[in-house]
């Protein structure tokens, strides 16, 4: 009489979704309240990035896909600490064993960018997708709070909400070519992410489910390309 | 004096009182003041207890989110002002045990409380510190009622309930499933256990449970705490593009969600349900499903079928 795998298929994923979605939605206006105007500064040097990386055409040189992955990889271990377990850990018991997967991920990132061995990727269509979903990550996501009708405070941004985030690096890193293993190995964590948050949003009744939902399958798409 | 032939015009109505008189399992609230709320003997202490109390799924994890904590305060504040008593939880519901002891600290711990909390851990050994980690959270000196949440590891757990509440460190032992899940197994444990209570599903549409659970938790003298009645919110929404009929007023109900607790309270085997909700007005809502006319069993049959066939 133990709980069997049966059991497990009897459960759905509603069952798992432990708070309501307006505490969700309101874990990012806390975030937000709590390190304004550091948003402003995200958005700026994130668009004085894109313009340095991209001067020379749809790929990032060197040492800008250098300084965008330590970026990112700040952004990872912020989101880390911030989001998932100074908020979402306490109503989500998921999410403390989550957060140093997200720390891993930083950790990642940062050798890669001091290791120094990336550069643009060759494949101008899979660079141009990664451009995508930078360009949707830093500028269009957090646009979605307002307009699905939240308070425009409750705006995701990459750095600070780990769904732009993972958007983001999955951007990044369709842009760059560097050592095989170590930069397969990066597209872990975000891919993961993605396909929880996108299930976690679906069962809040959320369409925004379908925004992580095209980014993995352009992600998928173009990462096929080499 | 005789009653009046006319007064059986709506005999399957049966006002509190009269509930009393004429159904014992619902006679705890005889000779009560009139607008206390109903009451059921729980059978293996005769201890009597409000029909409705107050689940935390959800509603109460609210983690540091200071407004949403300051709403749950008034919620219990309510809860308690309308004669509540029962509140439950789990380790399972993130932050919902601070969330009680929070509530509970800033209303001067209300004597009137009764504490049901949960063990939900594979490994059993580990039950000890976790049932203290709730009995911390909530700030009680210790539970009234602790269950085996969803069945896990029941067999090494109970064993340690019983020895805890034979040492005066519980005053109840249960056990739980919600969804309908394993009531093989739970049929199990309540005929082979000496549980106090059983936990499960019961509401207007998923009613399973009247098959088998319901008459032996009657059979076994085992007390019934029904949780999600409401379907956590999806019936109430289902059925809320409805107009009430006509025989919801004939048992005191202004709202469906009265209606679908009263569905649950009347059946005889049950001794309370444990709707949660973040509203006060919910709350009040829910509370005024405790008082006034109950349906009969006839009732209760049309009510079934009417909401089934919406």
């Amino acid at each position: 009489m133990s709980t069997s795998w049966t059991d497990w298929l009897s459960y759905r994923p509603s069952d798992f979704l432990m708070f309501a979605p307006r505490l969700y939605w309101r874990l990012f206006e806390s975030l937000n309240l709590a390190f304004w105007p550091l948003q402003v500064g995200i958005v700026l040097a994130g668009v004085a990035w894109l313009g340095w990386a991209w001067r020379d055409g749809v790929r990032p040189g060197r040492t800008a896909a250098r300084a965008g992955l330590a970026a990112l990889a700040l952004g990872w271990a912020f989101t880390a600490w911030a989001f998932l377990w100074q908020r979402l850990a306490p109503i989500h018991w998921l999410a403390g064993d989550i957060a140093p997967l997200f720390l891993l991920q930083a950790a990642a990132l940062l050798a890669l960018a001091l290791h120094g061995a990336v550069q643009g990727h060759r494949d101008r269509l899979r660079c141009a997708a990664g451009l995508a979903l930078l360009l949707w990550a830093l500028l269009l996501h957090p646009l979605l709070a307002g307009l699905a009708g939240r308070p425009w405070v409750q705006a995701e941004l990459t750095g600070l909400a780990s769904d732009p985030t993972a958007i983001a690096t999955l951007g990044l890193l369709l842009q760059l070519r560097g050592p095989r293993w170590p930069m397969r190995a990066l597209w872990i964590v975000p891919l993961a992410w993605c396909l929880l948050s996108a299930a976690t949003l679906w069962t809040m009744g959320s369409a925004q489910g379908w925004v992580l939902c095209a980014a993995l399958l352009l992600a998928g798409w173009a990462g096929r390309r080499g | 004096m005789p009653t009046p032939a006319s007064a059986f015009t709506r005999r399957r109505i049966l006002g509190q009182t009269a509930a009393g008189l004429a159904l014992p399992w619902l006679g705890a609230a005889a000779g009560a003041q009139a607008d206390a709320p109903l009451t059921r003997h729980i059978p293996s202490s005769g201890e009597a207890l409000p029909v409705v109390g107050l689940g935390s799924w959800i509603t109460f994890n609210v983690g540091g989110d200071e407004a949403a904590r300051a709403a749950c305060v008034e919620v219990v504040r309510a809860f308690f002002a309308a004669g509540g008593r029962m509140i439950d939880s789990s380790p399972m519901y993130g932050s919902s045990q601070p969330t009680i002891g929070f509530a509970l600290a800033r209303l001067g711990r209300p004597a009137a409380l009764f504490s049901a909390e949960k063990v939900w851990i594979g490994d059993a050994a580990r039950g000890p510190a976790q049932m203290e980690a709730s009995r911390a959270y909530w700030g009680v000196a210790r539970f009234d009622l602790m269950q085996v949440h969803n069945l896990l590891s029941w067999q090494q757990h109970l064993p340690r309930l019983f020895e805890m509440k034979a040492a005066g460190q519980l005053r109840y032992v249960g056990i739980t499933t919600s969804e309908g899940r394993r009531h093989a197994d739970i049929e199990q444990v309540m005929r082979t256990q000496p549980i106090d209570f059983v936990q499960f599903s019961y509401n207007l549409l998923d009613r399973e449970a009247e098959q088998r659970l319901l008459p032996l938790a009657q059979e076994r003298g085992i007390g019934v705490i029904v949780n999600r009645p409401f379907r956590e919110g999806a019936l109430l929404k289902q059925l809320s593009r409805h107009r009430l009929p006509g025989w919801a007023a004939e048992i005191d109900c202004a709202y469906w969600a009265q209606v679908a607790l009263k569905f649950v309270v009347s059946h005889p085997a049950v001794t309370c349900a444990i709707p949660a909700t973040s509203q006060v007005a919910h709350l009040r809502q829910n509370m005024a499903a405790a008082r006034g006319r109950m349906p009969d069993a006839a009732l209760r049959s049309r009510m079934a079928r009417d909401v089934a066939a919406l």
